[in-house]
């Protein structure tokens, strides 16, 4: 079964660097400003419910940027992992606290908001400062190097190889760090003891 | 497309860092913390695209510790209510001199 962007991914491939055929421009740019749009309406919005949904809407267009950009397997784990589980998990805790209603709303005052767009359109221009960087020659890859490799190899082998040797010490920390996590996470949401005293958690 | 992803990037982290600053509700500054996250990993990804597969590796790695950190944030965040009663920043002011 072909998807439409498994339709649309492989003509980029055949097309020289620098002339991308129109439908994988017109795609990269409909899920980037759907991105965009979503994450604005997720920071405007009142109730606690609707931001959160606008924000797996953002995560839904990331993850169709990351399969445009050679990146499945990342795609399919954005999918599983952040608009599946996280947000399903924050979810629950606004169903938990009873947070849905969204009385009066939470926006801060206008003052707030100045200072707000300021800040973040310094930061847009400080990394279009740092975009028009130069990087060496030697560090960039032939075109489409990484598309051959997932060509080759599948989508998963390439970052496969790499996170079971280089990163092998890196990766096993991180499952010290979810043990830690988990630990912790049901250390702080346990339930006091029923009399006001602290229980042995 | 590695401008234009890096453009996308940036405009989703400074929308994550204007949220969290006009934001009262934890949950949602939180929220907002995510999205940053999800801009660096554009950025990730698409210059694994020009320059190897290990900005790929690291995206699997924000995104793990990503999970970590909303586990833990969000019993804070229960915590906080259960002592509270609120979870408005306005009113957890505990550390304000």
């Amino acid at each position: 079964m072909v998807s439409f962007l498994q339709a649309v991914a492989p003509v980029a491939k055949e097309m020289p660097h620098g002339s991308l055929p129109l439908g994988y421009t017109f795609h990269f740019y409909l899920f980037g400003l759907f991105a965009i749009v979503s994450a604005l309406l997720f920071v405007t919005r009142k109730s606690p419910v609707a931001a959160a949904l606008w924000l797996v809407n953002t995560m839904f267009s990331l993850a169709a940027l990351y399969v445009l950009l050679d990146a499945q397997f990342i795609g399919a784990i954005q999918v599983l992992v952040y608009a599946g589980a996280i947000m399903v998990v924050f979810l629950f805790v606004i169903m938990l606290l009873n947070l849905g209603h969204g009385v009066g709303g939470d926006i801060r005052s206008i003052g707030w908001k100045i200072v707000a767009g300021a800040v973040g359109l310094a930061i847009v221009a400080e990394i279009f400062a740092v975009t028009k960087a130069k990087t060496a020659v030697t560090l960039t890859l032939p075109a489409d190097f990484v598309a051959k490799q997932i060509d080759a190899t599948g989508a998963i082998a390439p970052i496969a190889a790499p996170l079971f040797n280089e990163y092998l010490l890196a990766f096993e920390v991180t499952s010290i760090l979810l043990l830690a996590a988990v630990v912790g996470a049901v250390v702080l949401g346990k339930q006091r003891g029923e009399s006001g005293t602290q229980d042995a958690g | 497309m590695l401008a234009e992803a890096l453009f996308f990037s940036a405009a989703l982290f400074a929308i994550g860092v204007f949220g969290v600053l006009i934001r009262r509700n934890a949950i949602i500054v939180f929220m907002c913390v995510e999205l940053m996250l999800n801009a660096v990993n554009l950025s990730f990804v698409a210059f694994a695209e020009a320059y190897g597969v290990a900005g790929q590796v690291f995206v699997f790695f924000v995104m793990t510790v990503a999970a970590a950190e909303a586990a833990v944030g969000l019993a804070i965040i229960i915590a906080l209510f259960r002592h509270r009663q609120t979870v408005d920043l306005t009113n957890i002011n505990l550390l304000k001199g």
